[in-house]
């Protein structure tokens, strides 16, 4: 550790800190459907596209009219890509005449960015073509990280909103997250990467000769744009296989920088537009610390663990998987950023970490994805853990729980459970069934406990909707991609709806005023409370199964075994 | 079902404008501004130096074949790894015996991308006397002052860490070469 590592964690969190509430501002105004300073530009956009679609932008949904309009716009998305993979060969912009890709692969493939999972068992420049990551993939990393969010309002409002019926209207939410949010950051962001080296065009590959006579074909194609929304929206899926440890993808430690400061940029955004949404500032500041400290802590262990020396090769924070221009604190700054917060994109293999850096990068994830989370995602699977929180909570001292004076009660408990432990449930199922198929062992690239993670950060990836992955693991196999393809839809989904029924019944209730009894939720003790389910439930859930990987291959490391 | 037709209807112009017009903006834009740097530098993406004559790049899991790119993904604890780094330790050790110590770790673990066209500082250093051997005329001092002149600092002073591309830095060579 040097000077230059800490100054340049101090210059993330700064920037982080800096920006996320500026932002905020601007996202409590969309909630609350008041003008923003981008309104002159875009209302127009706004407004057209209700008109053509027929959408009635007053009309208020009910939490399952919310719910099937999310649900069939997701499918459209799903379908859609599917078929644009099976039938590229036949489609435009298609310069290195790509074949169509495999039923199996395309279905995972549009399951995972339908998702905002970004799983991907394909590499990128050698399977699809400019028109598929365009039309295809592109777009559902905006719809994908705006359909989070939409969900994320329909929450909050069951929470605001008294004695009333409806959650407001998918339509509009996603819509307006799209034009006024997703859209201008990503046109901003793809800009400054192309100016930094990212490449951009729709031109053949280009075929280069090497200063030692050989022959070289480059990769091209629409990557920045692509590469903005990639990491703005918590997507994570990569223009390239190496995703953005790839020169063309991140070419220098600005664009770096950028690329992991929009990893964190809306999620952290969100939890402080939710202070201002629900009208006091301390709740969404509160959650915020709680993720932050969590996230940091995380960091700080990964660092530990990295820089500790590796006794089969007598070296520490070893540089396999690694990228020079980035080095060893930048790579890990990002594998637990992009983890905690349901990303996925990489910039160093995870699989070549440390044990307990990679084994900190699949807890991570097994946190529930809570911890910033992915876009909107993160809000409302953390407001789950809030409400089990506030219900334990009321059980410590026998009061009937409430939560900003709505009661918590046992349908909102249920609902919660079954969208906490719904992605818990199939990670263990998914990985004790694969350990024990030969048909899925033999995708495996490491022996040993390191095999064991391999299958086990997959199913955690896609259950968290995270994408990430140790790559070793050849995934684009018939099984891989039909099982990896069903739990990233339980992980969404599964989640998804009971957070509306959540909000279905939220909505109706009567807020009581605070009284001397009330547990106050945006105090530090809260967020201990908090911090101690969310860990404790990832802990008991997961640590048997993490110490058959990370936890003994650390050991055994110390012992100077190889596998 | 009354949902399906404005849902429908939003997919499609909101594929269009986020899948094909949001592309295309960004692509003028890029190609206008920023052309080279769109079509992408060369320079970026390493290649394969083996010759005694040129400063050697980090290993590669893709045999520096971008299609597509890649890291081993091999563990910390995989015995694979353990040889190819015993592997390439000999043989960089044999290939510089002026140097008494092994070289920086850099040219002895492959990159996440496999394309990775920067060293460290020390390891070009590293590599001074070899080449200087194997170019007639050219002095370990110039070869030393050259990677100086080609180290790029950290950027802005702060992102990042200080490196050295390998291509620019063999094309710097070659050029030298010529000018004699």
């Amino acid at each position: 550790m040097k000077l230059s590592d800490l100054s340049q964690i101090f210059v993330y969190v700064f920037a982080l800190v800096l920006l996320a509430p500026w932002l905020a501002e601007f996202i409590s105004q969309l909630f609350f459907g008041q003008r923003t300073l981008l309104h002159p530009v875009f209302e127009r956009l706004e407004k057209w596209l209700y008109r053509v679609c027929k959408i009635d932008p007053k009309e208020e949904m009910n939490w399952k009219d919310y719910c099937i309009a999310l649900l069939i716009f997701n499918f459209l998305g799903f379908a859609f890509v599917f078929v644009l993979q099976i039938t590229q060969n036949f489609l435009p912009l298609n310069p290195q005449n790509l074949p169509r890709v495999s039923w199996h692969s395309a279905l995972n493939t549009a399951i995972s960015f339908m998702t905002n999972t970004n799983w991907q068992g394909y590499a990128g420049e050698s399977t699809m073509s400019y028109f598929t990551q365009a039309l295809g993939l592109t777009v559902q990393n905006f719809l994908s990280a705006a359909s989070g969010v939409a969900v994320f309002f329909a929450l909050t409002r069951g929470l605001i909103r008294k004695s009333q019926g409806s959650l407001g209207n998918f339509w509009v939410d996603l819509t307006r997250t799209t034009v006024y949010l997703l859209l201008p950051l990503s046109i901003l962001f793809s800009i400054v990467l192309v100016g930094q080296g990212v490449v951009q065009n729709f031109s053949p590959y280009v075929s280069v000769k090497t200063l030692e006579g050989a022959t070289q074909v480059l990769p091209m194609g629409p990557a920045a744009s692509q590469i903005a929304i990639k990491q703005l929206g918590t997507n994570g899926g990569g223009f390239f296989n190496a995703n953005s440890a790839h020169p063309f993808e991140n070419p220098t430690p600005l664009s770096n920088f950028l690329q992991m400061l929009a990893i964190l940029l809306l999620p952290a955004a969100l939890v402080l537009a939710y202070g201002k949404m629900v009208g006091a500032r301390s709740q969404g500041w509160t959650l915020f610390a709680v993720m932050f400290l969590v996230w940091f802590l995380s960091l700080v262990f990964s660092m530990a663990a990295e820089f500790q020396t590796n006794p089969n090769f007598n070296l520490g924070s070893l540089m396999e998987g690694k990228e020079t221009r980035f080095g060893v604190t930048n790579s890990l700054i990002w594998s637990t950023a992009t983890t905690v917060a349901s990303n996925g994109s990489v910039n160093a293999m995870h699989a070549s970490l440390s044990p307990s850096a990679g084994g900190l990068a699949i807890f991570n994830i097994m946190l529930g994805e809570v911890i910033f989370g992915g876009v909107g995602a993160g809000m409302y699977g953390m407001l789950l853990y809030v409400f089990l929180t506030v219900f334990l909570a009321g059980l410590m001292v026998g009061r009937s729980p409430e939560y900003l004076g709505k009661k918590i009660e046992a349908p909102e408990i249920k609902m919660a459970i079954l969208g906490i432990l719904g992605p818990c449930a199939v990670i263990l199922v998914g990985a004790a069934i694969s350990v024990d198929l030969p048909l899925a062992t033999a995708s495996l690239a490491n022996k040993g406990p390191h095999g064991f993670s391999e299958i086990l950060y997959a199913f955690t990836s896609a259950a968290g909707n995270n994408g990430s992955a140790f790559a070793g693991l050849n995934a684009n196999t018939p099984y891989f991609n039909l099982m990896l393809g069903l739990v990233m839809l339980v992980g969404r989904f599964v989640v998804i709806i009971p957070s509306l029924a959540i909000a279905g019944h939220l909505v109706s209730k009567k807020i009581s005023p605070p009284s001397t009894g009330t547990f106050a939720s945006d105090t530090p003790l809260f967020g201990i409370l908090l911090i101690a389910v969310i860990v404790i439930v990832g802990a008991l859930t997961f640590l048997r199964a993490l110490s058959l990987g990370p936890l003994v291959e650390h050991f055994l490391m110390l012992q100077k075994q190889v596998f | 079902m009354k949902h399906l037709l404005p849902g429908l209807k939003l997919f499609v112009l909101m594929s269009l404008f986020t899948g094909l017009l949001y592309p295309a903006l960004i692509t003028i834009v890029a190609q206008i501004f920023f052309k080279e740097k769109a079509d992408g530098q060369m320079t970026l993406i390493a290649q394969k130096f083996e010759n005694e004559k040129y400063f050697w790049g980090r290993p590669s899991s893709v045999a520096y074949n971008p299609l597509p790119s890649g890291g081993s993904n091999l563990g910390p604890t995989s015995a694979e790894l353990k040889k190819q780094f015993e592997d390439r330790k000999t043989k960089l050790r044999k290939s510089h015996p002026e140097k008494t110590y092994d070289c920086p770790q850099d040219l002895l673990f492959a990159s996440g991308s496999g394309l990775d066209p920067d060293i460290s500082p020390a390891s070009a250093m590293y590599q001074i006397e070899r080449v200087s051997r194997a170019r007639t005329g050219i002095s370990v001092d110039q070869l030393s002052e050259l990677i100086q002149q080609q180290t790029q600092n950290r950027q802005w002073g702060v992102f990042g860490e200080p490196r050295v591309n390998v291509l620019q830095l063999n094309l710097a060579l070659d050029s030298i070469e010529v000018q004699k």
